[in-house]
């Protein structure tokens, strides 16, 4: 089975957002950056597994610059064959969708994978698109697969319950929580990864159709009002006056 | 041009994300001088979609459309859209919005945004909307630069507003005779339980500070008090104290009710993303340096097995006084 897992580089989660140029771009100064942990606990992480048992080739793609290669080389430590970086601007999900598609459309992937969304940009959008440049169909928010004989089974969260679906590859799906539990690298998995192949992709033709104009720090809350523990009374008077919230 | 809006139904009733996606077609299609048409999956009154600002209402007609298939949605929004002469599609940024907006904006070569919190700002040729990104620690303006648009918004960032309006209701039928999904469903498991996380205005969650599960039936007489859902962090659902579709943070769900009270939860950077959206946050933990403190409105210091018994006392003797 050939497996493609799209993944993104990312700030890591606990990292002090920033941004300069007028608020117009993200300050990337002293950010830790990972790969984006939907892609890697959910989609690389049970695509490993499904190889590990099957037999196969995982191969990640990432969409971005020479600066994300750590990222990259993680995914190769964590156990995938290989790597494609394809080197463009990954800003709108539309341009992205047209980059992975024009890569993976003649490479005969049986299942393409995303995480459900980004925990930067938090769009979820790039599956959906993929599978319609590609012309399959797209299961979201998977959170259970299992492939045999050329059909996936799939359990995946769907509005107010979760879906078992059977789909024959190939196809797209959006990996959530509950594919697989995290990996961490090895010893033997780091050395590897220095060898395994990265290739490098130049950018193929691609229709950017939004763009960030600005960006804004979110308010923090003022200051927390503490209430006495012995008078819960004066807590539920607040939030019926002040917070207006019972 | 019209402004296109996809609604659906939960149990047999328009959802309120619905209405709110309605509300905001609605004063989009004001803004560009037209108007606003709703599509809808399944049988119901439809009056609310015209209170909530509709011109008119397509029923989609197609046997095919009873499994919600997102091959067959994206087909029939697409058919709808092209009818209405709609360049601007209008969802809600949920589980059926991320399946079909996304595939239906690659078919039509749309700009999209999900998760929009604020109406567009039009002006001259630009067209901007906001959304949250870095999982709620900042906004981002965006700009929608093709010709077609497809827009979700995030469920409650709006208020719903029902006026006395009255929107012309049609079948419209979807032909799906060349759309043939390979997807076969084999089984669904709705959530049973009275009130879904998603929608519920006021939600009660716990942690590791309840020490096990065995000591919940406060929390859920509190919520159930309160007429809230519950929840509880990332441990507790690992430890498999509670369900995990009850795990809010960032690897479970994001979440933005009206009212959000943490019990035992430290609140760590990871669980605060997927509650930070919430409108007002109480936290009760026995740790004054505990992170939560730093992001809530409220905070009580204390034992949370003496503070919530008196404070679902206190909310009794609040209700019976209402």
């Amino acid at each position: 089975m050939k497996i493609l897992v799209c993944i993104s580089n990312v700030p890591d989660t606990t990292t002090k957002i920033a941004f300069t140029n007028n608020d117009t771009t993200f300050n990337t100064a002293g950010v830790q950056f990972v790969i984006n942990p939907y892609d890697e606990w959910y989609a690389l992480v049970r695509a490993l597994e499904l190889k590990e048992a099957q037999g196969g080739n995982v191969t990640i793609l990432h969409i971005g610059g020479a600066d994300s290669e750590p990222t990259i080389r993680k995914g190769l430590a964590i156990g995938a064959d290989d790597a494609v970086r394809i080197d463009a601007d990954p800003t709108d999900a539309f341009a992205v969708a047209e980059q992975v598609a024009a890569y993976a459309k003649d490479k005969g992937f049986d299942l393409v994978m995303v995480g459900k969304e980004t925990i930067n940009y938090n769009g979820a959008m790039v599956g959906g698109m993929l599978a319609e440049l590609l012309n399959l169909p797209f299961v979201s928010m998977a959170t259970k697969l299992d492939v045999a004989g050329g059909v996936a089974t799939i359990e995946h969260d769907i509005d107010g319950g979760t879906e078992v679906v059977e789909c024959p590859l190939p196809l797209v799906l959006s990996a959530n929580k509950g594919m697989s539990e995290a990996r961490i690298p090895n010893m033997r998995g780091i050395m590897a990864a220095r060898t395994k192949p990265l290739t490098v992709v130049p950018a193929a033709a691609s229709d950017k159709l939004t763009n960030v104009v600005s960006y804004k720090l979110a308010a923090g809350r003022t200051d927390c009002k503490f209430i006495d523990a012995s008078t819960p009374e004066k807590l539920i008077e607040l939030l019926h006056t002040e917070a207006k919230a019972l | 041009m019209s402004v296109l809006v996809y609604t659906e139904l939960s149990k047999g009733k328009i959802k309120k994300s619905s209405l709110e996606a309605v509300n905001y077609g609605s004063r989009l299609a004001a803004q560009l001088n037209t108007t606003a048409t709703a599509v809808i999956n399944g049988d119901a009154d439809v009056a609310d979609l015209g209170k909530a600002g509709a011109k008119k209402v397509l029923r989609l007609k197609n046997d095919k459309l009873k499994t919600n298939d997102p091959l067959y949605l994206t087909a029939a929004v697409e058919q709808a859209a092209a009818a209405e002469g709609a360049d601007i599609i209008i969802f809600v940024h949920d589980f059926t919005g991320k399946a079909v907006a996304s595939r239906l904006a690659a078919r039509l070569k749309a700009g999209m945004v999900a998760g929009v919190v604020d109406n567009p700002t039009i002006s001259g040729g630009s067209f901007a909307v906001k959304k949250n990104v870095f999982s709620g620690k900042a906004t981002a303006v965006y700009n929608i630069n093709s010709a077609k648009k497809v827009i979700s918004i995030l469920a409650s960032s709006f208020p719903i507003e029902l006026k006395d309006n009255t929107a012309e209701v049609a079948d419209f039928a979807v032909n799906l005779d060349n759309v043939n999904s390979p997807i076969k469903v084999k089984e669904v498991k709705q959530d049973t339980s009275e009130l879904s996380l998603g929608d519920a205005d006021i939600v009660v969650s716990a942690g590791r500070g309840l020490k096990g599960p065995e000591n919940w039936g406060m929390i859920e007489e509190l919520a159930k008090t309160l007429g809230a859902a519950t929840a509880c962090s990332r441990p507790v659902a690992d430890m498999h104290w509670r369900p995990h579709h009850e795990h809010v943070g960032q690897t479970g769900v994001a979440i933005r009710p009206n009212l959000y009270f943490a019990i035992g939860i430290s609140g760590a950077i990871q669980h605060l993303a997927g509650v930070n959206g919430s409108k007002t946050i109480v936290a009760i933990n026995s740790d004054k340096e505990a992170p939560f403190f730093k992001s809530a409105d409220y905070g009580i210091v204390g034992d949370a097995f003496e503070v919530v018994p008196k404070l679902i006392q206190a909310l009794k003797t609040f209700k019976a006084q209402q």
